[in-house]
């Protein structure tokens, strides 16, 4: 499928045309996921639909959720004796109560960036004098394949992998958004890729439960579009519902071969989300089959200190910011002095943060 | 991080494949989606294959846009200004 032919500007336009005389009142609909706030700040999307119909950011930014107790927590371990803490990029620069990751590592602590779960099994292969501990940050699209590593390392014996998972599901924090009520919100643009996993039945709560529609989305100017026309024509019908809006990737039953490995490996515990606080089921522990390949237990002592009441960075709004109260440009620091050289939250560190999208695209609106 | 890209595969062995990227190949796991084969096109999440794209779907997505484009064309041709949304539903609705 040709990526050119999803980005046609102009049938966007017409598309976009086409939503805005279809809304039959002014609807306000929440993008979940960060890749999408992204692609719709990129692509003038936005600024293409509003007033009538309003985009607002919701919390699909997985380093972006992470609690600040937590990143103490993994900042602890890179500092123990004998152990290198592993992560994807965009946590590096995520601060902590008192530092980041890399500053950590400018401080003699052993901090490896990888690009998958399977490089931080492959480095614990090679460096068997060295505990290697995975940072398991994400969604249900990151959480699979962490937890394809740790069944791998069962399966071989590998010693000195363990894995300290962070990783949250997305369905819990959606209702807890939700029953804040604090945004109004007509309807919801789902998750491409988490929703490959989960599929399309992750999200039939929204309009059985809440009255809502969910039109889950791929990532492209003409996907994102096409699902805005499925909720706006939704709510004109007055008949919530979910569409898939990206089946070309998404069926309703999504990737069962994951979805079982995920149910092998973890087991489903309350969460601790920036903005959000403890959000009950919503965050994957390791379970007791596969306890020994869990960070949190081995190294117990790197957890004793952390502040799990830990204050967000002075004058940061991150959290509203998630929960769609705010629009990063109506943080006081941002682009102040928040910008993504010298960010102050991790919204703004993040390659799927609001406020870091709002930087670098934000110029349209 | 949640950002997959889909590529094309060019190469299985065992449970690994050669995925190419703008001319460069990659290792990708294909753990969660096994009964991938050569020529498919799968999205590539941190180096695990996570779906494999539906070749027929991704067509009627592109052919359901047209349709939408024709559609939009005939309407700013005849009907200035329409009223009642009467337009496709879209396929692939989950209910
Ligand atoms: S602009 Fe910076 S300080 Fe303000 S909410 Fe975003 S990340 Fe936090």
């Amino acid at each position: 499928m040709t990526q050119a032919a999803l980005r046609d500007p102009v049938l966007a336009q017409r598309l976009a045309g086409e939503i805005l005389k279809m809304a039959a009142r002014p609807v306000r609909l929440m993008e979940f996921c960060g890749g999408h706030t992204h692609a719709i700040l990129r692509f003038g999307i936005r600024a293409r639909l509003e007033p009538k119909v309003r985009l607002l950011s919701g919390p699909g930014c997985p380093v972006c959720v992470t609690a600040t107790a937590d990143i103490d927590a993994a900042i602890a371990l890179a500092h123990l004796p004998g152990v290198a803490v592993a992560t994807f990029g965009d946590m590096l620069r995520v601060p902590g109560s008192r530092s980041t990751l890399m500053q950590a590592r400018a401080e003699g602590a052993d901090v490896r960036v990888v690009y998958s779960a399977l490089d931080a099994l492959d480095l614990a292969r090679r460096e068997l004098q060295r505990q290697v501990v995975m940072l398991g940050i994400g969604f249900e699209t990151t959480a699979p394949t962490v937890a394809a590593t740790i069944r791998e390392a069962a399966a071989e014996g590998v010693p000195n992998y363990t894995v300290f998972s962070l990783h949250k599901l997305t369905g819990p924090a959606m209702r807890a958004i939700l029953d804040a009520g604090e945004v109004r919100l007509d309807g919801i643009i789902g998750p491409g890729h988490v929703t490959t996993i989960t599929g399309t039945q992750a999200w039939e709560f929204l309009p059985e439960e809440y009255g809502i529609s969910c039109a889950v989305a791929g990532f492209e100017p003409l996907d994102i579009l096409r699902a805005v026309r499925s909720l706006v024509l939704a709510i004109a019908e007055g008949r919530p519902r979910v569409t898939n809006d990206y089946p070309r990737s998404v069926s309703r039953e999504g990737n069962r071969v994951a979805q079982a490995l995920m149910a092998e490996v973890f087991t489903v515990e309350s969460a601790l989300w920036r903005g959000l606080g403890r959000v009950p089921a919503s965050g994957l522990a390791i379970g007791e089959r596969y306890a020994a390949y869990d960070a949190r237990r081995r190294f117990a002592e790197a957890f004793a200190g952390v502040l799990y009441d830990a204050p967000e960075p002075p004058g940061c709004c991150c959290g509203e910011v998630l929960r769609g109260v705010l629009e990063p440009t109506e943080c006081p620091l941002f682009r102040r002095v928040c910008t993504p050289a010298h960010p102050v939250g991790p919204c703004m560190v993040s390659s799927e943060g609001a406020c870091a999208a709002h930087y670098h695209y934000g110029g349209a609106l | 991080m949640c950002l997959a890209v889909p590529l094309r595969v060019v190469a299985i062995e065992g449970t690994m494949a050669e995925v190419e990227m703008g001319g460069v190949r990659r290792r990708v796991s294909l753990v969660l989606v096994p009964e991938t084969q050569v020529g498919d096109y799968v999205l590539v999440h941190t180096g695990f294959a996570i779906s494999r794209l539906d070749e027929e779907e991704a067509q009627e997505t592109l052919a359901l846009f047209e349709e939408m484009a024709q559609a939009a064309r005939e309407e700013e041709d005849e009907r200035p200004s329409p009223t009642a949304p009467d337009g496709p539903d879209g396929e692939g609705t989950s209910g």
